[in-house]
């Protein structure tokens, strides 16, 4: 399947009950890119990336990533495919390929910041303890938190978890990082540190997915912003483009507001010092 | 601090600094008082040596004999095969069995679903006691000899293929051995699984669903993902409650007599208590002996949950002690830093 994109998606429709939540999505993510989702709540962000890695199930259309049709094995033919749904043993083999970081950090409670990291690698991958240490130790020094290896996730502010929690998900060496609003839970303070992690993974040319309201990061690191409304891809392109230039009414509408929220924050801010 | 004018002020102002006018010292404040519980100290101390004056004065007490009694040896090998043998077993068979139906009962298969629900059902509709009894009594007379094949039907089969029972591993005949006990220990675990399960199960759904889904992201097929990650989760949950069924279960194996197993503390003491006439030292004996182990399971429960509240409480000493072992290898590799 060369040629193919790493993260190929057609006509993705996802429905809750009645409710259809993504009215087919088409997005195709190059190896090396780095994509920022952008929409209001509700539009189906969230929803689209847990397709992606099968946490939600679809119902029609298809996502390949790298190459492999993401739930499914197709034994038809070209034109006139016949799916078989891959068993739970088998879905979880395609997940290893896929990291994901969650808005809420979702550590393990009961497993130091360095055992959350080598948790997967040990039990999935069945790799070696002591290898697997050493790496964890090195990542947790690569994301500035190398003398908190023994803390405990309530031990560490959010910003500090959410880094442990991006450790985590390199440490299976995926081809494919999802972010979830990575810093919407955290201190306006402690934003800058989870950004600048992402940062430095984007320029060492991982492919990354995120969602995200904060816009100087989709300007600087994105190589390509997509607005979605209302289950929809309303219009994508460079950052500079689509955040400056927005050609459809709904992204001026929303940037227009995001851009005044920002200002409310800044001049509440101003008005305390 | 100011100095030649010390004399002047007060000494306690001068280590205030710049505000002489306000004490920022050390606090020594008057506590407040609560004369109530003086009050109800001295009615409880007072029933208290009421109590204790009855224990000494009254001769039907009898104290000595009652120790006595705890050291016999019928009442040493009931209590260590009836009473802790049993609440072992049975709580080994009750927490396994019970988890793995909490599971079930949670699965998305319908029929492990509906099996469990069936299981909790009817052994936790059966009183503990009649389930005893037909375990003990009922069970051997249905079933005198006791096949434990290779595999379920293969005495049946290996009389149909016109082998002799050579297929059977273990051929024992229930009434003969102290299987009393044994049947005993699974009809009370079999009936402890059901309560478990239902603990159990409260403890899984007590886990955040972030965390199911962190392991699925991570790969975590949902077998590895329920061992490593959701239940050490919910033991928090599921512990203290099974401490308390561990305690009710020993008490429970009083239950046994009617099996009927002699080697069990409360029948021995009350047959002790029969032939000397001397009924109440006899109780007191079975009554102490059960406080002792329940004693001794509540300092097990505090560890048990001491080690799965890991990671929980706000408190410094909760940074994870490393082993002499990761600690020398953190030197080495210098990942202890
Ligand atoms: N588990 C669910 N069950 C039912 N509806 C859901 C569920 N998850 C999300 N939705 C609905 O799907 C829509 C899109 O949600 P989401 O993908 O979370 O949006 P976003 O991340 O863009 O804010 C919303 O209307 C939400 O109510
Ligand atoms: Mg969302």
């Amino acid at each position: 399947m060369s040629g193919m994109p790493l993260v190929h998606a057609v006509q993705v429709r996802k429905s809750y009950g009645s409710n259809e939540v993504l009215k087919g999505i088409d997005m195709d993510v190059a190896a090396g890119e780095v994509v920022c989702l952008l929409g209001p709540s509700g539009s189906g962000k969230t929803t689209f990336l847990r397709c992606i890695n099968q946490l939600e199930d679809i119902q029609a259309g298809r996502i390949w990533v790298d190459g492999d049709l993401m739930g499914y094995r197709d034994q038809g033919s070209p034109g006139a495919s016949k799916l078989h749904r891959l068993k739970d043993k088998e879905i979880a083999a395609q997940r290893r390929e896929i990291g994901m970081v969650f808005q809420r950090f979702n550590l393990f409670p009961h497993m130091t910041a360095r055992e959350n990291i080598m948790e997967a690698p040990i039990k999935v991958q069945g790799r070696r303890k002591a290898e697997v240490r050493t790496e964890a130790d090195a990542l947790l020094e690569k994301v500035g938190l190398g003398d908190k290896a023994s803390a405990y996730p309530n031990q560490l502010s959010g910003g500090q978890q959410q880094r442990v929690a991006i450790a985590r998900a390199l440490a299976m060496q995926p081809k494919l990082m999802l972010f979830d609003e990575p810093t919407s839970a955290l201190d306006p303070e402690l934003v800058g540190e989870v950004l600048e992690v992402m940062r430095d993974l984007a320029g060492q040319g991982m492919t990354m997915i995120v969602v995200t309201h904060e816009m100087a990061f989709a300007r600087d690191v994105a190589d390509r912003v997509v607005f979605m409304d209302g289950g929809v891809v309303v219009e994508q392109g460079k950052p500079s483009e689509v955040i400056n230039h927005p050609q459809h009414a709904r992204t001026r509408d929303f940037l227009k507001r995001l851009r005044s929220e920002h200002e409310r924050v800044a001049e509440a801010a101003a008005d305390l010092v | 601090m100011t100095t030649g004018s010390g004399a002047a002020i007060p000494p306690s102002t001068v280590e205030g600094g710049s505000a002489p006018l306000s004490d920022t010292g050390p606090i020594k404040a008057v506590p407040v008082r609560h004369p109530g519980r003086w009050v109800a100290l001295v009615i409880i101390a007072i029933f208290f040596a009421m109590v204790i004056s009855s224990f000494v004065t009254n001769e039907r007490w009898d104290w000595p004999f009652a120790f006595q009694v705890m050291n016999y040896s019928p009442v040493l090998e009931g209590l260590l095969k009836g009473t802790i043998l049993a609440t072992i077993g049975s709580m080994i068979i009750g927490v396994g069995l019970g988890v793995v139906i909490g599971v079930m009962r949670l699965s998305d298969n319908p029929v492990l679903k509906f099996v469990g629900f069936l299981y909790t059902w009817f052994f936790r509709g059966i009183p503990r006691l009649v389930l005893v009894v037909l375990f003990g009594t009922g069970i051997g007379y249905l079933y005198p000899k006791f096949d434990i094949g290779p595999f379920p039907f293969s005495q049946q089969l290996a009389g149909w293929l016109g082998m002799s029972s050579d297929l059977t591993l273990f051929t024992f005949n229930v009434n003969q051995i102290s299987s009393t006990l044994i049947w005993g220990i699974i009809a009370m675990g079999l009936s402890e699984a059901a309560y478990m399960a239902e603990i159990a199960r409260a403890g899984i759904m007590s886990v955040d669903n972030g965390q199911r889904e962190a392991a699925s992201a991570l790969g975590m097929k949902p077998s590895l993902s329920m061992r490593r990650v959701i239940l050490p989760q919910a033991m928090r949950v599921i512990i203290p409650p099974t401490g308390n069924e561990t305690i009710a279960m020993l008490k429970d194996t009083s239950l046994l007599m009617a099996l009927p197993l002699s080697t069990e503390l409360f029948f021995q003491a009350q047959a002790i208590g029969n032939r000397t006439l001397k009924i109440m030292p006899t109780l007191m004996a079975a009554c102490m002996w059960y406080l002792v182990i329940t004693s001794v399971l509540m300092v097990g429960q505090y560890f048990l949950e001491r080690h799965f509240g890991r990671g929980y409480g706000n408190t410094s000493v909760q940074t994870k002690t490393d082993t002499t072992k990761t600690r020398l290898m953190g030197l080495t590799i210098g990942g202890g830093k």
